[in-house]
């Protein structure tokens, strides 16, 4: 129920004003944590939950309005891409925000006094305050539907839902109506995180789980329909009660799974509509149209440079210096696929991390000498990539978006569980290189090979009629279909290839690390090598590298010297979004014109 | 594209120089270094908080007394958020930039091993502090590794042999699904069954870490008819359990079931609950305010003195995380003392088979697996009206070397045989 809650909340925002609300998960850490706070001071009232509830959510609500209001209406025409950042730049800010304020031990609310007890059904003792959550369901479900479908507002809600933009020629002010829902929304995440807090430990941890499983209700569900929202966070809850019973682990992986076979079999939800997206690209990037000759001379030079200057830096700096090179490759190919084949992928971390861990295996399971091994990397990588990718590309936009997140996270949670296999959690440790390369000099200069290696790829796949079939596609599919083109099957062969070099630096890190840890595939660390794109510019070539460069250089001296370099990954991201959409290169050419 | 192209070459050298730039360099006759890595935030924070005091408290006493070879020592905490990638890349960081002479310190025994890994590669003394599954000092021991918990072995055992003297026969089990979760139940089990062998395990459950949602596996278990129930969850996963589980009659009433608990006896986890502790426990744990010795009382009353004075916001009384902290600390520096240099092979030679003198008394580190003799309390738990928090009752400590494996039993397993 509280999960439908903030579900719902989510879908609504989504419905209207067509934005992914990464931070929804933070309104409902916020509510929980205020929540807290409250029930600390006010004095020993009988009423006094329900009255911290409602303030806390109402405190959330007009900080929802506030964020929509100074942040959110700059990005309003930008691709749903950055608005998805700039949400993900508040999660970042916010989690740090409540680390900060209420400090980073586990918190515990009190169940309310006159529900503490339990309540006898079917002859089993049940908690009295679960039965109150259950029964607020309905009862919320009903306000929430009569509120959509008895008032003014309900109506131009759903109006806007379903076409925004007659909406606004017939002469509704948007943006009151925007910020509205994004306060309603966020409104429902408070209150579903105060109503919870009394059952969960309060962390900083809690609004990514939260988020997790409210976009995979969302996603199911259908965005945009709060009925959906409802069914969906039912079944989903059933699913986990039962898949529990069946198989401890499979509980996990079947929700993902369900979220995955909902966007390839019925992308739009139970009971959701097809979203029309603006379709606005997301910048793009051109092939170089010049002679080869200085580019290939350029890239020795570089090389050359680099190697040399190996031999001069400190081993850190070696071991700093190859980590970029790894996360290079690792933006580098998510960018082939995004500023080329205008497919933007939430889940490229999970080829980074198979690339990992196929090299990991190789070497510490079966045996294999290091070459053998780190080969492996990419051809895991490869693998999974073309077959996740057969069903990725039968989708677009948002929906492929969310589908290369699904399939990232089935991957992230299977090496999670696969215990006996992967070493769940503990990882696979003792992946060192052997012999001199485990020195940090020679194994930059490795590294620096195979990126060379990686990025020669990339740019040749750029130059190549592969790269010109996809810039085709990224512009108009149906265009390119016209012509002959076969959408499908290039994209696959992008998605495969760039999988592959994100594999080549999963295998890189790999080795580096000495180790690989099921957080490689995580959803966080996906959004990484879009920070660097972003960083660097979408509109270059080299952007990905450079903003790698950039982001590792930030990490190091933010980290040793702060311990909230979350928020400020945040506010740079944030801030990013809003000021420079071109990024740092192409906020140097602008001003260089 | 040349230029960016050398803009893009420059920005990653410049880059290097400027993250080499902000490296202190470590003299021959400055401080000792020695660095930290630590689960400062999420659910190890109620540990290590207390820990980090009672190391800076020790490091002010040894300082205040002139330091160690005529050097003051210095410790560089870092946090590693639970996660073993971040614990390798701050030792990282601490090792080939900071240039310290050893790490200690860990918690998550999924980041020890991590740790521990690293450790051997370079060849750097790591002291392990709290981090408790037995293969960190067992099947991925190695020379360069130390411990000085009791490991999950130990404290399985412990509390296994109180739990055989018990009537239970059939068993439920829930703990984090990591390392530690698992092995802790290994422990208790193997043992329990040696000792019992009509026990009978009637559902396992490994919720994910930190998951905080424990209704399903509630039910799961409940639904499974167990007699006791064995637990490894600690911190805010045990406190988000029990408040779950207590409306549902687990630890109250007519269905309520025996529990044993590892590490729950330990004040950070027991306090936070308040009333809501479950009564009569089985647990190991720290029953602080009960340990009579001069040197303990004497502990007692430094530490409370220390933390009024540096962090008056945090308690006023030694938590596990603190006894744990100290005794790392002082151990840390006995041994260079002993060893009379800073270098690595020689400080190892120092500490196998060293006897350090602990506020608890002497505490030895095994040169077979380098695993410290320190023990543990294991007590049934009570509610304490006076201190208005769960106690330990009925309590005894069981010291390291009574459930330790022999020299023999430990080389074949960690050759792996």
């Amino acid at each position: 129920m509280l999960l439908f809650l903030v579900a719902s909340g989510l879908s609504l925002i989504f419905g209207v004003s067509r934005i992914v609300n990464f931070a929804h998960g933070s309104f409902y850490m916020l509510g929980a944590y205020l929540t807290a706070t409250l029930l600390e001071r006010l004095p020993d009232w009988s009423a006094r939950f329900a009255l911290a509830a409602l303030a806390a959510s109402a405190a959330v609500a007009l900080l929802g309005a506030f964020v929509e209001i100074g942040l959110l209406r700059r990005v309003y025409r930008a691709p749903e891409l950055y608005q998805l950042l700039l949400t993900f730049g508040l999660v970042l800010v916010a989690g740090d925000l409540v680390r900060y304020v209420w400090g980073t031990q586990n918190r515990s609310v009190p169940l309310p006094r006159g529900l503490a007890g339990a309540v006898t059904v079917l002859g089993r003792p049940f908690p009295a305050y679960y039965l109150l959550i259950v029964g607020l369901g309905p009862v919320i479900a009903l306000g929430l539907w009569g509120l959509f479908y008895r008032t003014r507002w309900g109506v131009l809600l759903r109006a806007a839902t379903a076409d925004r933009e007659m909406v606004s020629a017939l002469g509704v002010d948007q943006r009151w109506l925007f910020t509205s829902v994004f306060a309603f929304g966020a409104w429902l995440a408070g209150l579903g995180g105060a109503l919870a807090a009394p059952l969960v430990a309060l962390t900083p941890g809690m609004d990514t789980e939260i988020v997790v499983e409210a976009f995979v209700v969302v996603v199911v569900g259908g965005m945009g329909s709060f009925g959906g929202s409802l069914l969906a966070a039912i079944l989903i809850g059933l699913l986990q009660s039962f898949g529990i019973l069946v198989h401890e682990r499979a509980s996990l992986v079947l929700v993902f799974l369900l979220m995955a076979v909902a966007l390839i079999v019925r992308p739009w939800g139970l009971l959701g509509r097809p979203v029309v997206t603006t379709g606005a690209r997301v910048g793009g990037a051109e092939p170089w149209r010049g002679p080869l000759s200085p580019v290939v001379g350029g890239a020795l030079l570089a090389v050359l440079v680099l190697a040399v200057a190996a031999g001069f830096l400190p081993a850190f700096s070696l071991v700093q210096g190859t980590e970029i090179l790894a996360l290079a490759l690792a933006a580098g190919s998510l960018h082939l696929l995004w500023a080329y084949g205008g497919m933007i992928s939430f889940g490229h971390a999970a080829y980074f991390g198979l690339g990992a861990y196929g090299a990991a295996l190789g070497l510490v399971k079966a045996g294999l000498p290091m070459a053998a091994a780190f080969a492996l990397g990419p051809g895991v990588a490869a693998a999974a990539a073309a077959l996740f990718a057969l069903f990725c590309v039968r989708l677009t936009s948002i929906y492929f978006a969310m589908l290369t997140l699904a399939v990232a996270q089935i991957a992230y949670t299977v090496v999670f569980q696969w215990y006996g296999f992967t070493g769940g959690d503990n990882g696979i440790l003792s992946v060192w290189p052997p012999g001199r390369l485990g020195a940090p000099r020679w194994y930059f200069l490795f590294a620096l090979g195979v990126t060379a290696v990686g990025v020669a790829i990339l740019f040749w796949i750029t130059q190549s009629p592969l790269g010109l079939a996809l810039r085709a596609i990224r512009d108009n599919a149906r265009r390119a279909e016209a012509v002959g083109v076969d959408v499908h099957r290039h994209q696959w062969l992008a998605f495969l290839l760039a999988g592959a070099v994100a594999g080549l630096g999963g295998a890189l890190y790999v080795f580096l690390k000495g180790s690989a840890f099921p957080d490689y595939l995580f959803v966080t660390k996906s959004i990484e090598p879009l920070v660097m794109i972003l960083l660097g510019g979408v509109g270059s070539f080299l952007g990905p590298m450079v903003g790698a460069g950039v982001f590792k250089a930030l990490d190091t001296i933010v980290t040793a010297r702060l311990h909230y370099w979350g928020a400020v990954l945040g506010a740079i991201l944030t801030l990013l979004v809003v000021l420079f959409p071109d990024g740092l290169l192409g906020a140097i050419r602008r001003g260089a014109r | 594209m040349t230029g960016s192209l050398r803009r893009a070459a420059a920005g990653l050298v410049l880059g290097a120089a400027i993250v080499d730039g902000t490296s202190l360099a470590a003299s021959a006759q400055g401080p000792i270094r020695i660095g930290d890595i630590n689960s400062y935030s999420g659910t190890g924070a109620a540990f290590t908080a207390p820990y980090r005091v009672a190391v800076e408290m020790a490091l002010d006493e040894v300082n205040q007394k002139g330091g160690v070879l005529g050097r003051k020592l210095e410790v560089l905490f870092r946090d590693d958020k639970l996660r073993p990638d971040e614990g390798i890349k701050h030792a990282q960081e601490l090792v080939l930039q900071e240039k310290v002479a050893f790490l200690m310190g860990t918690f998550s025994s999924a980041v020890g091993l991590a740790v521990s890994d690293f450790a051997f590669k370079q060849k750097v003394l790591f002291l392990a502090a709290e981090p408790l599954t037995d293969a960190l000092t067992w099947q991925k021991g190695h020379r360069y590794v130390f411990r000085v918990r009791p490991n999950t072995w130990e404290q399985g055992r412990m509390l296994a042999e109180r739990a055989a003297k018990l009537p239970y026969v059939k068993w439920a089990n829930i703990g984090p699904d990591y390392e530690y979760g698992h092995k802790a139940w290994e422990g208790f089990w193997t043992r329990l069954k040696e000792l019992k062998p009509e026990v009978r395990e009637v559902s396992s459950s490994f919720p994910k870490l930190g998951a905080g949602q424990y209704v399903d596996q509630i039910n799961k278990l409940i639904a499974s008819g167990p007699d006791a129930v064995f637990t490894s969850l600690f911190g805010g996963d045990w406190i988000a359990f029990v408040k779950q589980a207590a409306p549902f009659g687990l630890f109250t009433g007519d269905a309520r079931k025996f529990l044993v608990g590892i590490l729950l006896g330990e004040p950070e986890y027991i306090d936070p609950l308040g009333r809501d502790a479950p009564q009569g426990m089985l647990v190991t744990g720290y029953p602080w305010y009960a340990i009579d010795t001069p040197a303990h009382k004497g502990f007692v009353e430094r530490y409370g003195r220390f933390v009024a004075q540096k962090y008056p916001s945090l308690a006023r009384y030694p938590q596990q995380g603190s006894l744990v902290g100290y005794v790392t600390a002082i151990a840390m520096t006995e041994a260079i003392r002993k060893a009379g240099t800073t270098d690595t092979e020689n400080v190892i030679k120092a500490l196998e088979g060293l006897r350090v003198e602990t506020p608890i008394g002497g505490v030895t580190f095994r040169p077979s697996d380098h695993q410290s003799t320190m023990g543990a309390w294991v007590g049934l738990t009570k509610f304490d009206t006076q201190r208005g928090v769960g106690i330990m009752t009925d309590w005894e400590y069981v010291p390291g070397e009574k459930m330790l494996p022999s020299d023999e039993e430990v080389r074949k397993l960690r050759s792996g045989s």
